[in-house]
């Protein structure tokens, strides 16, 4: 990026008179952010505006098809700045990691792809109007000129347009396998020389048209499927992407943001309240809470003070730590838990796909009736060998997979895209249709079902000693009493309290009427603990404040719409009894497993699988990600963490939960949709192969057939709702 | 029968002028964004004066 910039300043000095390259201002930085919820005009010139008042913000573009923003900056300009502009105009932004989008490679191919598109496209539209003539009789001279032109486009063509097809077969043959690519390459090969033969010899059928709309067809199929990959790649490296570690290190007592890999194993490392630990290590000064929750789904904070070992992933929540580093990068906890999950991963690309499944039937079968026609006619003809190979290839061309190329493709595009629409990125090829087989949903509760965010009961103390806590809770930013300030803000005026006072770790304290009051740990304060989540103050005695969890929006929709479409729901978390219990009434699920360690929720999970039920997995802290990945299929939020989301097969990009039921209810119909399309494609071949394997197939009947069965597949797959 | 050596010249060549419309098209990265673009023509933020 800066690399090129610099020379083209320096070749171009009229632009900055009397430069200096050496002092030239920083480079500007590219930044990019997802925008999940962007989707209209409106939206364009909303972000557009809102980033470009920003100062130092160059320019900004909004790429409504992959729902982004890409940012020039100058160096100052950081990306949670950006993210907090955007979210104060109305849209969730995360931030994304331009150096790790690679997607120079796939580009290239795909525009390689399109290339050849286009040009098989050309040369098929030229060939029909040549063809249209000799279908509606042009004889002698004139259908042999009209053949020779048609070779002269056809033949270039199908050498340029059919390499992938060739290539792949090749590969396929050295290793000994027919794929689907054999019979198309074989379709293509023997198409185009028996037609150039039947033309030098003034013949009456050539296949030129057949053979270029062949690759035509098969090629918006592999188009439609490369660009479906993609997606599911550049998703999956967008994800890893999605949260850039840094890390704010010690160095002699001045602080440096540095990048996770550059942080060593001793190296101190100052985490402020409310930032994630990036890294293992113990705590070498400072008292606070840590957060566990997306690493073991309890929902209730737990004291950190000097000697305390975290792990990376916890959430610092009130004081400063200062952490001497025990593991980092590759060696952290975090890391080695995504490479469990890459081990169970790979068990799951051993799924057959429908594709597949239908390639293993139709690709022997293919050269046996194309081989037997041969024989047969070679022996009921004494030996014609121009007749017999013309039959044989009339046989190829009429089954040719067109449709069974497209069929799925064309369905795998619909749906990923409606998908797309409603916010759920589906990271693996596979996963519509494992997610389509489903008949069990596990979900996790702690920022799953609910937002991970405390919400007061209320009703609990008298109004005088909620003035109280909720004037000692202002004075702090620990979620708790964040909670507690939020509920009493419109319940009138906050006690007054003098000499504040937070005690990192342990709550907060101030005077009230020449009293001391306190909040925070029960402990702390003298109060007896409660089951449930709760904070505690001490004033005229002790008082407990109880919450719940806040459910995510949509949960309540999702569960209501799996419910409807009879699959069994069950509730599994790490966290209390009671405050499972309590979210499970809320949203009436009457099978519910509380306390569950992490190896617990995989060992449900696969005692599920093993009892015969697909089981959708939809959870989102690193407790998850065993049962994640030994799940048939998952979901995880995009809130999630790396790993959970890395062992996701599917993630939800915006807050709503609402869209599982939909991603459900799609995933069914785009299977639906698949053996519908296999089974078009077979009709048409019932009816057209017999034609053929008699020998009175035309090249216009085999037009039509492959034209016919190609549109009304892509059609079948657009009635996808 | 002379019309064709006119007509197939022709058709071929609007043809081809097609073809290199579309590898300039792609070359020329017009295929990134096909819905903001299609939504981009509706917004009126710069109609009354161009873009600074």
């Amino acid at each position: 990026m800066s690399a090129a910039e610099i020379p083209h300043m320096v070749a171009c000095p009229a632009c900055i008179p009397g430069a200096d390259p050496v002092a030239l201002p920083l480079p500007p930085a590219r930044l990019m952010l997802t925008l999940p919820s962007a989707h209209c005009a409106v939206c364009i010139s909303t972000v557009e505006a809102a980033v470009l008042a920003v100062p130092g913000v160059q320019s900004a573009r909004v790429n409504l098809t992959q729902k982004r923003v890409s940012v020039q900056a100058d160096a100052g300009v950081t990306a949670s700045d950006l993210v907090r502009v955007l979210s104060g105009v109305g849209y969730e932004a995360h931030e994304l990691d331009p150096g790790l989008l690679s997607t120079t490679e796939t580009d290239r191919q795909g525009r390689e792809l399109l290339m050849r598109l286009g040009v098989a496209f050309f040369s098929m539209m030229n060939i029909m109007l040549l063809s249209v003539a000799v279908w509606s009789g042009a004889e002698a001279a004139t259908r042999d000129m009209f053949h020779w032109i048609s070779a002269l486009i056809a033949v270039p063509t199908v050498v340029f347009v059919g390499q992938p097809f060739f290539r792949a077969a090749w590969a396929a043959l050295r290793v000994g396998r027919l794929g689907m690519d054999v019979p198309i390459s074989l379709a293509l090969i023997l198409a185009t020389g028996i037609s150039l033969y039947e033309t030098a010899h003034s013949g009456e059928k050539a296949y030129f048209d057949a053979a270029v709309m062949l690759s035509f067809f098969l090629l918006l199929g592999r188009y439609l499927d490369h660009r479906s990959r993609a997606l599911a790649r550049s998703a999956a490296e967008e994800l890893a992407a999605l949260e850039v570690p840094r890390a704010l290190v010690l160095m002699d007592g001045v602080e440096m943001l540095r990048p996770i890999a550059e942080v060593m194993r001793g190296d101190l490392v100052l985490v402020r309240p409310g930032g994630r630990m990036p890294v293992d290590g113990v705590v070498q000064s400072g008292t606070s809470e840590l957060d566990r929750g997306l690493l073991t789904g309890e929902s209730l904070p737990v004291f950190a003070g000097p000697g305390t070992a975290v792990s990376a992933g916890e959430v610092n929540l009130t004081g400063p730590l200062v952490l001497r580093v025990v593991a980092a990068g590759r060696d952290s906890s975090l890391h080695r838990m995504a490479d469990l999950v890459a081990v169970a991963e790979s068990a799951k690309t051993r799924y057959t796909t429908l594709a597949e499944r239908a390639a293993r039937l139709y690709s022997p079968l293919v050269h046996l009736l194309s081989f037997g026609a041969f024989g047969f006619w070679m022996w009921q003809t004494d030996g014609d060998l121009r007749f017999a190979i013309n039959i044989s290839a009339a046989v190829l061309i009429i089954t040719c997979p067109c449709a069974l190329g497209l069929a799925v493709p064309a369905v795998v595009t619909a749906a990923s895209g409606r998908l797309f629409r409603k916010g759920v990125l589906i990271k693996n090829g596979t996963a519509l249709e494992r997610l389509a087989e489903v008949d069990t949903v596990v979900f996790d509760k702690t920022g799953t079902l609910t937002m991970g965010t405390p919400e007061l009961l209320p009703g609990q103390v008298p109004a005088a000693v909620m003035a109280v806590a909720v004037a000692l809770a202002q004075a702090s930013s620990h979620p708790l009493a964040a909670a507690l300030a939020q509920s009493g803000a419109g319940q009138g005026p906050a006690a007054p309290l003098t000499d504040l006072r937070e005690v990192p770790g342990y709550g907060i304290e101030g005077r009230h009427l020449g009293q001391t009051v306190r909040l925070g740990r029960a402990e702390w304060v003298g109060a007896q603990p409660v089951a449930m989540t709760a904070t505690y103050l001490s004033c005229d005695g002790t008082h407990a404040f109880c919450f719940t969890d806040q459910i995510r929006p949509g949960a309540a929709a999702a569960i209501t719409e799996l419910r409807r479409q009879g699959k069994s729901i069950k509730l599994v978390s790490g966290d209390t009894a009671a405050a499972v219990q309590a979210l499970a009434l809320r949203l009436s699920i009457a099978d519910w497993v509380a306390g569950a360690l992490p190896a617990e929720k995989v060992a449900i999970v696969q005692g599920l699988s093993r009892a015969g039920h697909k089981v959708l997995m939809v959870g989102d802290g690193l407790n998850d990600t065993g049962a994640l990945a030994a799940a048939h299929v998952s979901i995880s939020p995009a809130q999630a963490l790396d790993a959970a989301r890395v062992a996701s097969d599917i993630v939800l990009l915006g807050r709503d939960m609402a869209a599982i039921g939909d991603a459900t209810r799609i995933a069914g119909q785009a299977k639906r949709r698949m053996v519908e399309n296999f089974a078009i494609s077979a009709a048409y071949n019932v009816i057209a192969v017999p034609l053929a394997l008699m020998g009175a197939a035309t090249p216009l009947a085999a037009a039509l057939a492959m034209s016919l069965s190609s549109i009304t597949v892509s059609l079948n797959a657009l009635r996808l709702r | 029968m002379q019309i064709l050596a006119i007509l197939i010249p022709v058709s071929l060549i609007l043809g081809g002028i097609g073809l290199t419309g579309f590898f300039w098209a792609m070359r020329t990265r017009q295929f990134e964004d096909p819905q903001g673009d299609a939504s981009r023509i509706l917004t009126k933020d710069w109609d009354d004066h161009p873009r600074p």
